[in-house]
């Protein structure tokens, strides 16, 4: 026999032996993988190990499963469970999946234990983190999960009168004359920006404003441009601004240049596109109690409180930090994952890299909306 | 019968050639566009006429001796245009222009559409002069420009056209509202809408009254320096400062006033803006 039969014997072996280890031994460790196709589930012979269990039926949508295996089920029902976990009014959570999970005993004894769990999930515009300290007790030969439940506030079925504004716009039509007049678009201004060499990308950061008396979608082209006039790149403004600009609205911007380093730029040339579309001027949306957390935990939180009757689906909160200067330093955004109801206020938490929060002199934070009923 | 055919070029050829050796044709030096006009033709029998000019050709059988007539709209497009008549053994030829007749048209471009009040130079006006048929009168014409705002005062101007074109610049007025611009050369008449909107805010003053737990803060009319009410929808930021904490909303105005409610802290900062306009600033002290 050859070399390549004993090799293919050997490869063989090993595979089969491998697998029936992952079988009989499967890795469950601090860090899960919320596996929706996983099969194995651990035995909820350990505060651990019941985390784990209950995190795994989570991230198959189990429902049904993870609230059986809760120790105070009686404090509330299945669908407050639900809807603590997936959200309400088509949230950023009623389309995100648990992509993963951390697990850190924070102290046990023998009859209970303390573990916290930050979940990830994963949502179209990024990941979010959902931080659960779980109080964990032992049933028997079981230990069983208490569930901090976040009982979503329920709007009480009623009208409200809104006088709202809303432009709608009739662009010239296509068989008109060349010379027939047609809806100008939007007059909109850069009135800050400011480049910046950060972890090895060059970060462009400013201000846009709306001076018109008309709504505008904008966008932010930013072309670097080297010693010899050749552009080295170009990004449009993507996530990091607020697209719809009402009438002297004020919008930061953060177009991130991965790969390039200032020193190889000579200028910059920036483009604001708009156009005039059809938008509301509602809901207003008031940012409350913001506050920016120095080390080690700094970022800047606050509260949103949605101020009129429509339901706001998504909302996007982005902050602008300046120096004591007033130049922009940073621009940094955040998604909450629940949905605003009117007067009732959703939490809100922006990261701030360690060495821009120890420079920052001040802020500004604004707040753009998605409802399902329409834009913006 | 005109012909748009790929034949055009050979045509023309053939008819330069042949104009070059033949007797010549007596048409008019100058053929106004579409007008009807005649020329006379020597020798007798049947003959074929072919007109080559821009953007086409003619072809029509005709009886020499007789006068050769052209009816109105025979020949639109201005241009030079050469004639070949072709009779048994002899062709005869001639050369004519056919050019633009009076206005009928205009291409009126007024820019920009919306603008705010009291800009002096402000908006643009270019008339391209055509006539009927889509030639560009090129002839000198006083083009009138008139710009006639709500309250009924007018900006007027004449221009002479040069090369078909005319231009005028104008000053927006100072109240704001639609204004009609109108171009005008005889009594040809284009109109276009122009929007003078209102500036940015001249100044914006707020005031404060408790509620329950909040703050109402409500604005006074909001005007520009012209007098003019900002419009509706225009964005009014509030900010309020208390204790190294700030609260912050982007309010639109409705009915010329922007209106809002905050958390009231006693000893809280209160500012207002719009753009680039800063406000007053009030320090609340609940309401004392």
């Amino acid at each position: 026999m050859n070399r390549g039969f004993w090799l293919a014997l050997l490869i063989a072996l090993a595979t089969v032996a491998l697998v029936v280890a992952g079988t009989l031994w499967p890795n469950i460790s601090a860090t899960g993988t919320a596996d929706a196709q996983a099969k194995l589930l651990g035995a909820a012979t350990s505060p651990t190990g019941a985390v784990n269990n209950l995190l795994q039926q989570i991230a198959r949508h189990n429902w049904s499963s993870a609230y059986a295996t809760l120790a105070n089920k009686s404090e509330f029902s299945e669908s407050d469970f639900t809807r603590d976990l997936t959200g309400n009014y088509g949230s950023l959570r009623t389309y995100a999946a648990l992509d993963g999970y951390d697990v850190h005993p924070l102290r046990a004894s023998s009859d209970e234990a303390e573990i916290r769990a930050t979940l990830h999930w994963a949502s179209v515009v990024g990941t979010f983190d959902d931080l659960r300290d779980l109080h964990v007790v032992r049933s028997g030969d079981r230990w069983q999960v208490q569930w901090p439940v976040v009982k979503e506030t329920r709007v009480p079925p009623q009208v409200i009168p809104v006088n709202y504004l809303r432009w709608d716009v009739i662009y010239r039509g296509a068989e008109d004359d060349w010379g027939a007049q047609d809806v100008e678009a939007p007059h909109v201004r850069i009135v800050a920006m400011h480049p910046v060499d950060r972890a090895g990308q060059v970060v462009i950061m400013g201000e846009i404003l709306n001076e018109d008396v008309v709504p505008a979608f904008v966008t932010v082209k930013a072309t670097l441009l080297g010693s010899n006039g050749n552009a080295i790149a170009s990004e449009d403004s993507f996530d990091k601004i607020s697209h719809i600009l009402l009438p002297k609205q004020v919008s930061p911007f953060r177009i991130d240049f991965r790969d390039v380093r200032l020193s190889q730029i000579d200028s910059v040339r920036m483009q604001p596109f708009s156009t005039l579309v059809p938008a509301s001027a509602d809901p207003v949306i008031g940012i409350e109690s913001q506050t920016l957390h120095p080390v080690p935990d700094s970022s800047l939180t606050g509260q949103l409180v949605n101020q009129s009757g429509q339901i706001v689906n998504v909302a996007h909160v982005i902050g602008t930090f300046y120096d004591h200067s007033g130049q922009i330093i940073w621009v940094a955004d955040e998604y909450p994952s629940r949905a605003l109801l009117p007067e009732t206020p959703v939490p809100f938490e922006i990261s701030v890299p360690a060495d821009v929060s120890s420079k920052v002199g001040s802020y500004r934070v604004i707040a753009s909306t998605f409802s399902s009923s329409r834009f913006q | 019968m005109r012909f748009r055919t790929p034949f055009l070029f050979a045509l023309a050829l053939l008819a330069y050639s042949v104009s070059a050796q033949s007797p010549q044709l007596h048409f008019p030096q100058r053929v106004e566009a579409g007008a009807a006009f005649s020329i006379p033709t020597s020798g007798s029998g049947a003959a074929t006429l072919y007109i080559v000019g821009p953007g086409g050709a003619l072809r029509r059988k005709i009886q020499l001796g007789t006068s050769l007539a052209f009816g109105a709209d025979d020949l639109p497009n201005a241009g030079h245009y050469t004639a070949v008549l072709v009779g048994g053994s002899s062709t005869q030829s001639g050369q004519f222009d056919v050019v633009p007749s009076k206005p009928g048209r205009l291409s009126f471009l007024a820019k920009p559409s919306r603008l705010p009040v009291n800009r002096a130079t402000g908006i643009s006006g270019v008339v391209y002069l055509f006539d009927r048929f889509g030639n560009l009168a090129l002839d000198p014409q006083p083009v009138s420009f008139d710009l006639s705002d709500g309250s009924g005062r007018t900006q007027s101007r004449t221009q002479a056209s040069r090369n078909g074109v005319a231009w005028v610049r104008m000053d927006s007025a100072v109240k704001a509202g639609p204004a009609t611009f109108q171009a005008s050369v005889a009594n040809v008449r284009e109109k276009r809408i122009v929007q003078q909107v209102p500036g940015d805010p001249c100044s914006i003053r707020m005031t404060a009254r408790a509620s329950d737990q909040k703050v109402v803060l409500e604005t006074d009319p909001i005007r520009d320096c012209s007098g003019n009410a900002v419009p509706d929808g225009t964005i009014v930021s509030f900010t309020e400062t208390y204790q190294g904490s700030q609260s912050t909303v982007d309010v639109p105005i409705k009915r010329d006033v922007a209106r809002t409610e905050l958390p009231a802290h006693n000893g809280a900062v209160i500012s207002v803006a719009s753009g680039i306009v800063m406000g007053n600033e009030i320090r609340w002290n609940g309401g004392l």
